[in-house]
Order: C-alpha cells, then sequence, then structure tokens
C-alpha cells in the first residue's frame, strides 16, 4: 500500500488501533496455541496466524449497528466486535462464561448484541445467512450492512455460489470477503478451482469485484470501507479476495508438511504486523516505543483473561439439555 | 374440531393462504420466500394475489436456490423478521437439508438465537407425483433437535398451526398434504384463532382401538373408523396434528382407553415417525396393552409414478380393517 494513500485515508488513531488489534489476535492466539500444547484445551484449535489483518481490516471500517457473519480465521473481527480475550480462552476451555456457554467450542462465538452471527463449521453456510440478514435491513429500510468471510476452499460450496447469486439479484446490502490463504486444510488452490483468482468466480453473478493484499491491514481496510460504503447507499455487494498465506496447519495438531517450506519462507517476510509496523514508522505514527507498549498492554490482557477463564466454572452436566428450543421472550415482537 | 356458521366455507388451500394473509396484515415482520410465488401465485396458488397486495419485497420471488433462500430466512429471522419460506414440493426440501439441521435447529442451542421462520412443505402422494413431488420427508428432521414439525389435517388445523408456527420462536416445518388441498372443505371461524403447536387432537372418540395417525392418513383412519362400526369395533382416531414435539400425553391417554394401537402414516415404514410413537407405547404403555403395536405405513421404496405401482404403495383403508380386525381378535 502507498503510504501517501494511507496518510490521506486513514487517521493515525485509527491505524494505531488496526496494529493494537493486530497484536492482540496474535498474541491471544499463540497464547491458546500454548495452552493447547500444554494439554489444557480440549478440541480443536484454529488460528489465524499470519492472517489477522483480514478481519482486523474489515471489521475496523464498520459501523456500530452492522452484522458480521465470520468465518475461523477472523478472530480480529470477534474481539473487534466485543468479545474479550478472557471469553474466548474460556469458550476454548469450555467454560460457561465462553458465548457458547460450553454449548460449542473454539471458534464458534457468536453473539447477537455484539453483531456477530455465529460461525457454522460447514463452509459457506454463513454466506446465505448474511444475505438475509443484509434482506432484512433492505425491507426494513436500515442504513445497515453486512460483511461475511470464507476461504478458498469454502467458494466451492454451492451455498456460497447460491448466496452471491441472490445477493447480486436484489442488490443487497452484503460485502462477501475471501481468506485466498493457498490450502483447503491439505488441499492446494489447484486442487481446489481451476481459474488462478478466486475474484474470476464474481464476474459470473454481475457482482464487482477486488483482489487485495490481505496481509496489508490498511490496504484491506480501505478496500472494505469503500465495499460497505457502497453497500450502505444501495449499490449492492462487492467480492472482496484477500491473497495471504496460512502460516501454521489447518488446525494445531496438523503440522501441514505438505506446505512447501520456501512457501512460508517468502510469506514470513510479509507478515502483517511487520507490514503495519513498517507503514506506522513511515508514516511517523509509531516507532519501536509505541510497538514495545502496546505489546505489553496486550499481554496484560490476554493473561488477564487467561486468569478469567481458568477461574470461571465450567457448566454442569444436566445443561446440555438446555436451549434446544427458544422461549417467546427470547424474540422482540 | 371447532367451526362456527359465522365463517366461510374454505378448502385446506384456502386456509392455508388465509393463514398467510393474516398473519401478513397483522405482523409487518412477516414476509414470504420462494419460487414463483409472485406474479405467479405459487406452483399450488397458495400465494395468488399476494404479491398485488403485499408488494414485490415481502412476496419475494428467489433464484431456484433451496439452500441459498432457506439460509437467507435464517439470517432475516435473526435480525428480527418472520420469513415463510415456500418449498415448491416438499421433495426440494432435501437441497436446503444442510441450512435446515445444520444452522437453523443448532443456533439457538448453540449460541442463543432464535429463529423464528416457517418452512411450507407440501408433500405426500396420491397426486401421480412420481419419485421427485409425492414424498413424505418429515422423518429426516423428526431427528434433528431444534425443529419443531407440524402436519395438519383439517382445514381447521391449517389454518390455526400455520398461524402458530409464524408466531413460534422457533423453526418450524409445516407439512401440508397436496391431496387434500381441493378436497377438503370446512367452516372456520371468523375470529382469529391457532392450533397451539404440541397438542394432538382425537378427531374421533372410540373405546376398542387407538389410530395414530396425522396429515392425510387422519382421512383414511375415520373412513375405515365408519366401516367398522358396522363390525361392532369402535375405533378412536388421534391425529397428532404436531409431530415434533409429540404429544406423548393425549397418545398415552388413548392407548390406555382402549388397550390396543395402530400406527398408521404414509412415510416409508422404516425409521418413520411411527416406530418412536410404538417405542413409546411399549416403553409407557406396555402394561395396559392387550395386542401386539401395530404399524400400517408406505413400503420401504421411494414413491412409484405408475397409477396401480402408487396405488399399491399408499396405505389403503382395507390396510386399516385388516389391522383393526387383526387386533379385535385379541
Amino acid at each position: 500500500m502507498d503510504a501517501a494513500v494511507v496518510a490521506k485515508d486513514i487517521k493515525r488513531t485509527d491505524l494505531l488501533q488496526m496494529y493494537y488489534y493486530l497484536r492482540l489476535t496474535r498474541t491471544l492466539e499463540d497464547r491458546i496455541t500454548a495452552l493447547y500444547r500444554q494439554g489444557r484445551i480440549v478440541g480443536g484449535v484454529y488460528t489465524s496466524n499470519g492472517m489477522e489483518a483480514i478481519s482486523v481490516g474489515y471489521a475496523s471500517a464498520l459501523e456500530r449497528d452492522d452484522i458480521i457473519a465470520p468465518f475461523h480465521r477472523d478472530m480480529g473481527a470477534f474481539l473487534i466486535r466485543g468479545i474479550t480475550p478472557g471469553e474466548v480462552i474460556a469458550q476454548y476451555l469450555g467454560k460457561r462464561t465462553g458465548p457458547t456457554k460450553g454449548k460449542d467450542g473454539n471458534v464458534h462465538m457468536g453473539d447477537l448484541k455484539r453483531g456477530i452471527i455465529g460461525f457454522v463449521s460447514h463452509l459457506a453456510d454463513n454466506l446465505p445467512v448474511a444475505t438475509g440478514a443484509a434482506l432484512a435491513f433492505k425491507l426494513r429500510g436500515e442504513a445497515r450492512v453486512v460483511v461475511t468471510n470464507t476461504g478458498d476452499g469454502g467458494t466451492s460450496r454451492g451455498d456460497f455460489h447460491e448466496a452471491m447469486n441472490f445477493a447480486a439479484v436484489r442488490k443487497l446490502p452484503v460485502v462477501f470477503f475471501c481468506n485466498n490463504n493457498q490450502y483447503a486444510y491439505s488441499t492446494p488452490l489447484l486442487l481446489q478451482m481451476a481459474i488462478r483468482d478466486v475474484v474470476e468466480r464474481a464476474k459470473a453473478y454481475g457482482m464487482p469485484g477486488e483482489i487485495v493484499d490481505g496481509n496489508d491491514v490498511a490496504a484491506v481496510y480501505l478496500v472494505a470501507r469503500q465495499a460497505i460504503r457502497k453497500a450502505r447507499a444501495g449499490e449492492g455487494p462487492t467480492f472482496i479476495e484477500c491473497k495471504t498465506m496460512r502460516m501454521h496447519g489447518h488446525s494445531e495438531h496438523d503440522s501441514a508438511k505438505y506446505v512447501p517450506r520456501e512457501l512460508l519462507e517468502e510469506w514470513k517476510k510479509k507478515d502483517p504486523i511487520l507490514k503495519a509496523e513498517q507503514m506506522l514508522t513511515q508514516l511517523g505514527y509509531g516507532d519501536k516505543a509505541t510497538f514495545r507498549e502496546i505489546e505489553e498492554r496486550v499481554q496484560k490482557e490476554v493473561e488477564a483473561g487467561v486468569e478469567f477463564a481458568e477461574q470461571s466454572p465450567l457448566p454442569e452436566g444436566p445443561e446440555a439439555l438446555e436451549g434446544v428450543f427458544a422461549s417467546e421472550d427470547e424474540v422482540k415482537p | 374440531m371447532t367451526t362456527t356458521a359465522a365463517g366461510r366455507e374454505v378448502t385446506y388451500l384456502e386456509a392455508i393462504s388465509e393463514a398467510l394473509d393474516e398473519e401478513m396484515s397483522r405482523d409487518e415482520r412477516v414476509f414470504l420466500m420462494g419460487e414463483d410465488i409472485g406474479p405467479y401465485g405459487g406452483a399450488f396458488r397458495i400465494t395468488e394475489g399476494f404479491q398485488k397486495k403485499y408488494g414485490e419485497w415481502r412476496v419475494l420471488d428467489t433464484p431456484l436456490a433451496e439452500s441459498g433462500f432457506v439460509g437467507a430466512a435464517i439470517g432475516a429471522a435473526m435480525m428480527g423478521m418472520r420469513p415463510v419460506v415456500e418449498m415448491q414440493f416438499a421433495d426440494f426440501i432435501s437441497c436446503a437439508f444442510d441450512q435446515i439441521t445444520e444452522v437453523a435447529a443448532k443456533n439457538h442451542y448453540r449460541w442463543g438465537a432464535a429463529v423464528p421462520m416457517v418452512i411450507r412443505a407440501p408433500f405426500g402422494g396420491g397426486v401421480h407425483g412420481g419419485p421427485f413431488h409425492s414424498e413424505c420427508p418429515e422423518g429426516w428432521f423428526f431427528h434433528s433437535p431444534g425443529l419443531k414439525l407440524v402436519a395438519p389435517s383439517t382445514p381447521y388445523d391449517a389454518k390455526g398451526l400455520l398461524k402458530a408456527a409464524i408466531r413460534d420462536p422457533n423453526p418450524v416445518i409445516y407439512f401440508e398434504h397436496k391431496f387434500l388441498y381441493r378436497r377438503i372443505k370446512a367452516v372456520l371461524p371468523t375470529e382469529d384463532y391457532i392450533v397451539p403447536i404440541g397438542k394432538a387432537e382425537v378427531k374421533r372418540a372410540g373405546t376398542d382401538i387407538s389410530v395414530i395417525t396425522y396429515g392425510a392418513m387422519v382421512h383414511l383412519a375415520l373412513e375405515a373408523a365408519e366401516v367398522l362400526t358396522k363390525e361392532g369395533i369402535n375405533l378412536e382416531v388421534v391425529d397428532l396434528r404436531t409431530l415434533m414435539p409429540l404429544d406423548k400425553e393425549t397418545v398415552f391417554e388413548s392407548v390406555r382407553k382402549t388397550s390396543k394401537a395402530i400406527i398408521l402414516h404414509e412415510d416409508n415404514k422404516t425409521g418413520g415417525i411411527g416406530a418412536e410413537v410404538a417405542s413409546l407405547l411399549a416403553e409407557e404403555c406396555f402394561d395396559c396393552l392387550d395386542g401386539p403395536i401395530l404399524r400400517i405405513a408406505a413400503p420401504d421404496t421411494p414413491v412409484p409414478f405408475s397409477t396401480p405401482l402408487e396405488e399399491f404403495f399408499l396405505p389403503k383403508a382395507s390396510d386399516v380393517l385388516a389391522a383393526a380386525r387383526k387386533l379385535a381378535s385379541y
């Protein structure tokens, strides 16, 4: 991203805020990985390591009343929408204080009060759901926008195509992100689709598409902001492909030996935190002391989160029976 | 069954239309989505004239993509709307299976998000529809916690259950029987009413054998009951109306009275809802049974097309007669 453009279009405080969330996401997910390696977390651990700029970028471009339907590489968006590190760790530990009270694990968090539609493992399932939320806003004449995200693999699902098509036909206020991190579990892009850029899929639906450097938080933020503005103005959906690389395995149990080491080495140089620091330094928005200060702050927040989660109670067995059906008083008349 | 002379006589199909119309007038959150429901009025004309009255956004024609529009209904429901989606035929619900069972059914349990929506599913055979336009897919969803399932057999129940489904805070699949659409009529109350979800109804009180059934098969049971009266066998016909959650109490009460049970449904026999009802009776009413629990259901094949094949496939009144005579001998 050209520094002059960033200087003109993004406020210093906003960019520093994004940097803070990049660091918080990285530190939190590293800490969760450490807990997993110590055997303190049961179940899978899915991180956005090396891809933090995507969800931090798009979530920073949203208004308070907007809605996100994130996927499992979007920890930054959860944090920006107000899920605390303590709640995330509690969720991983299956504690009652996690957003799902132990009913679901890891990144399967949702909370409508904070504008988050809960993630479903079946990739792309939440894309039609996102179009429906956008349809509700359109029906009621509300200037609200939905942002959703899926991976390169998720774009092979029928639900991706059904959602893209419906959103385009009805010009719904929704922005579709695609985290193209080159691998869907172990399947490389060339075995996933016969096109080089996922963005080509958008053409089939008459939807504008953009490619952006997914490791550049400023670039993601600007392209997201533009698409969100368009959606809010009633100009319909946009598809945004973020080029990035999954630096860890699909889940932390996966050593990802199928990924060539040279590829990872190459992408390491393009680390989103490194890039953000370079940009902040170049613009004179921050220096090593600023970065250290933020690092210390997020360390403290994450450790406080670990403490909160570890001290939180586990649910009682019979709570498994609660909540299958909603009661009338939960739905506003 | 309650009716008042003040009302107009309507068909089962018109009862469904009336419920939709009244709920849309009553509550602006209610809107419809589906294929060809707009200017065309739907494959069965349930929404004829609706788009003129409510506009093209509240009677929304969708692309041919069941998973996509069911998913969209889920999203709209979570944002406070009350979508009612139409499957052109219940058979096509398989295309939306994942959205229904994984997203709609589990959202509230997982993270507390209510999904107040209705899926209308025109189901059942006897209309020369063949394997893709005659299915009874309720069994698939019976096994998915988080969904409510209803299947009315009369115009009164069709209207009242659809209104209850629209007002329910959960995803409800509304199985409307195509064979009944224009074949049965009733005078309905003019005032607003609902039929509560979760309540079965004894459609015919009897003393000798309970026939537990739902949908179009209710009429088969009633027809058989008339014949059997002449033979001194008095059938009680229990219409489940709601399949999930099952009204166990009404079923148990009936069987405790008659001591004999026939379970009748149009769905395939193996793994059908009848299997669950039979198990419940064996668990809860064993002491009062005077004979085996019998099931009458379609064989385990797809619904065949050709008339003699479909006639063979569908349960018949003669099947009920034979089962009742057998049970009466115990």
